[in-house]
């Protein structure tokens, strides 16, 4: 394609319109009201539904409400999660908590905020919640622990306790 | 089970009499009898053994082909129509001669109901479908909803059936009957209570197969519920199969409870090495660690059952102490070695050796095909062989007293005359008075059999490839780290002379490589090998052609339940 580039006035060789226009426009934006957000200091307030970081949740008697079934592990595309599951030796600390993860790491630089985990979670252990900011000096530090994650999470206020009645 | 694969084997099925049989309008033609799964006598042949062979699937939790029959699931449920009778007791036919059949009011379980002529089986019909459906209902009114914590999910016939035959909903809307959970039934065994469908495979099982009449029933209706006898524990070596079969988690073992979801684990075909009999099996791992052994269908040597000892038999395979560095001292001086260095330090040794001056100890735990290369160096080097025999006790079922996997091999190849193990102390004796300088051993810790310190400091090469560390690894010259069967691929021959294959589930640690690869690149090195010789598959053509016993044999031959020779 040919470009047809008109020739420029002298008046408009001298650049001096293109500043002036550019002037003004600064000039009225400088008396309207500020658009810019002071992140970190100011935050958005997250829309309902926002995926952010996949955290475990525990019940309202607190108790880990993952039982490790590792389905997702199973279902995690980018297989960022990793769980250890507890093995045969029965750990007295549990109570009647039948099974629990002996380890459960997230990637977050590998999670890819799909959800798939939270949506195929049957214990509803999993939620995507509304952190977004997640930093570190180093990928071990991106790995996260189950203690981590736990804390986190915090606690979950719903129906589907699992241990209440076994 | 050893009975009913007999009776197969002599071809008494093939002249039992036939009757035709239409299952979902395909025609078979199915004989009368079959042989009972236990005591092998032939009994009526069943609606589900002729579904079978038309083909088609039909749902069932109680029957297990290798079972007797219980009949008390219902699931098998099927509809069904028998030729129809005349006034004069005759069966009665068209027009055309072909039989008029009439549907049965009534359905009938498949795995107890005998087949008649020209009978007709609706296996998916639309009623079939519907009862399937509702008899699900019933099964899971007090299943507890366990299945992310249940070990058996992914591989659970209630799960499965579920999804494919069950109702979205139940209409059940009373509290479930709860029942003992973690119930410990025996050192191996835990025992659900709530997610039992009372199938009974397990009594049936260890009461028909295991001889041991460890389990039953106790209370009535919703509450019944299996047991062992108050006070026993159920501990029989045969007790881990009974999880096998257990179409849901109810039995689950205590060595793989909780240590992986199933549908992470990757299957590979093997054999179990921990005796002669050579069962089948499929290996569970996940990431290059062995989670479980299972056994694998071969009715010519294991029917679909092996033994807890043999089962439980992994565990060292992942030991941290095995051995993954090769050395090699040359005159107390410890050498940089790698694979390749070591081998050429092998050849150069054994060309240098005077003939009749070395010993070789091969083990019965060691692969054909590697027993076969040992014997082809021990020919060029006119070397004494032995190999060292490991008895303990057996049983009637599967346990076979020898406990090497491979002993048949070992003889198979020339490397033992006469009991395995007679002509050692000839070699020590040997090795004694000067006359063997270099002793090579596989897998056997010598100093545990008369090759003491005194003995050993007389060698002048001392060649050691063992899988984890003992006394003889220590003293070793040169030492090749070896690997367990289930890293490496090759052929055992039971103590029946079934040859069979076995497949590599994780890989060996550090440098060990299997030991056929280093015999076939020192054997290069010192002799003839022809040159279509590459892998393991190869290696096993050259050996067949060269073994009297493996005439005309080919590795695919052998497929995944293996070939008997003779002896």
């Amino acid at each position: 394609m040919i470009v047809n580039r008109s020739k420029l006035s002298f008046w408009e060789r001298t650049y001096l319109p293109a500043i002036i226009n550019g002037f003004k426009v600064t000039l009225r934006h400088f008396f309207k009201k500020k658009v810019t957000m002071q992140y970190p200091e100011e935050k958005w307030t997250l829309p309902e539904g926002y995926r952010g970081a996949p955290l475990l949740v525990k019940d309202p008697e607190d108790r880990t409400k993952c039982v490790s079934c590792q389905l997702c592990e199973f279902v995690c595309p980018p297989k960022a999660i990793r769980i250890t599951p507890p093995g045969p030796e029965v750990n007295p600390e549990l109570g009647n908590v039948e099974k629990a993860p002996q380890e459960f790491e997230i990637n977050m630089l590998r999670c890819i905020f799909c959800g798939y985990c939270q949506e195929v979670c049957p214990e509803e252990a999993i939620f995507l919640k509304s952190d977004y900011s997640l930093t570190g000096e180093s990928r071990e530090e991106m790995v996260y622990n189950k203690e981590k994650l736990l804390e986190m999470g915090g606690i979950h206020q719903d129906q589907i306790w699992k241990w209440k009645n076994k | 089970m050893s009975k009913a694969a007999d009776a197969t084997k002599n071809g008494e099925a093939a002249q039992v009499e036939t009757v035709p049989v239409k299952v979902d309008g395909i025609l078979v033609n199915v004989p009368k009898t079959s042989p009972d799964p236990v005591t092998g006598k032939p009994i009526p042949t069943t609606m589900i053994q002729a579904c079978s062979m038309a083909k088609v699937d039909v749902p069932h939790y109680c029957y297990h082909p290798k079972l007797p029959v219980a009949g008390n699931c219902r699931m098998c449920l099927v509809e069904y129509g028998m030729q129809a009778m005349g006034p004069d007791r005759k069966p009665v036919v068209d027009d055309n001669g072909d039989p008029v059949v009439r549907k049965m009011p009534r359905p009938a379980i498949a795995c107890a109901t005998p087949i008649a002529p020209n009978m007709e089986i609706y296996a998916s019909s639309p009623g079939t479908i519907e009862m399937r459906k509702d008899v699900l209902e019933f099964l899971l009114i007090n299943h507890p909803l366990d299945c992310p914590i249940c070990d058996q999910a992914g591989e659970c016939k209630l799960q499965e059936y579920s999804v494919e035959h069950g109702g979205a909903n139940s209409l059940f809307r009373e509290q479930k009957v709860h029942k003992p959970k973690q119930v410990d039934l025996g050192p191996r065994i835990m025992l659900d209570d709530e997610r039992c469908i009372l199938c009974s495979r397990c009594i049936r099982f260890t009461r028909d197969i295991a001889g041991d009449d460890a389990l039953g029933f106790v209370n009535r209706g919703s509450y019944n519920t299996l047991t062992t006898y108050p006070g026993k524990s159920f501990d029989n070596n045969y007790t881990l199969n009974t999880v096998d079969i257990c179409p849901v988690g109810a039995l689950t073992s205590k060595d793989f409870r909780f240590q992986m979801r199933v549908w992470f684990l990757k299957e590979t075909k093997s054999l179990c090495a921990s005796c002669g009999t050579g069962c089948n099996i499929v290996v569970g791992s996940r990431e290059g660690s062995i989670k479980r052994f299972e056994p694998r269908e071969n009715d010519g040597v294991n029917s679909s059952w092996m033994c807890d000892e043999g089962r439980l038999n992994y565990k060292w395979v992942g030991r941290e102490d095995r051995l993954k560095d090769i050395v090699i001292y040359d005159n107390g001086e410890s050498l940089e070695a790698d694979w390749d260095k070591a081998v050429s330090h092998i050849s150069e040794i054994l060309r240098s050796v005077d003939k009749g001056s070395t010993a070789i100890i091969a083990s019965a735990r060691q692969t054909n095909e590697e027993l076969f290369l040992i014997s082809q160096i021990a020919n060029l080097l006119d070397s004494f062989t032995e190999s060292i025999p490991r008895i303990g006790e057996g049983d009637s079922l599967l346990v076979n007293t020898d406990k090497n996997p491979n002993t048949s091999g070992v003889k198979m190849m020339g490397l033992s005359s006469g009991e395995l193990g007679s002509n050692l102390n000839k070699i020590l004796e040997k090795v004694r008075s000067g006359e063997v300088k270099t002793l090579i051993s596989f897998g056997e810790d010598l100093t545990r059999h008369g090759f003491d310190d005194e003995a050993l400091e007389k060698l002048d090469h001392l060649i050691v490839s063992d899988i984890l560390p003992n006394g003889l690894t220590e003293k070793a010259d040169v030492l090749i780290p070896g690997c367990a069967h289930v890293e490496k691929k090759g052929t055992f021959t039971n103590v029946k002379g079934r040859i069979q294959r076995f497949y590599p589930a994780t890989p060996a640690p550090g440098a060990a490589k299997p030991e056929w690869e280093t015999l076939l690149a020192v054997l290069k090195q010192i002799g003839n090998v022809p040159e279509s010789v590459k892998g393991v598959e190869s290696l096993f053509q050259w050996m067949a052609q060269e073994t009297s016993e493996l005439e005309g044999l080919t590795w695919s031959e052998l497929g995944d339940q293996g070939v008997t020779v003779e002896l």
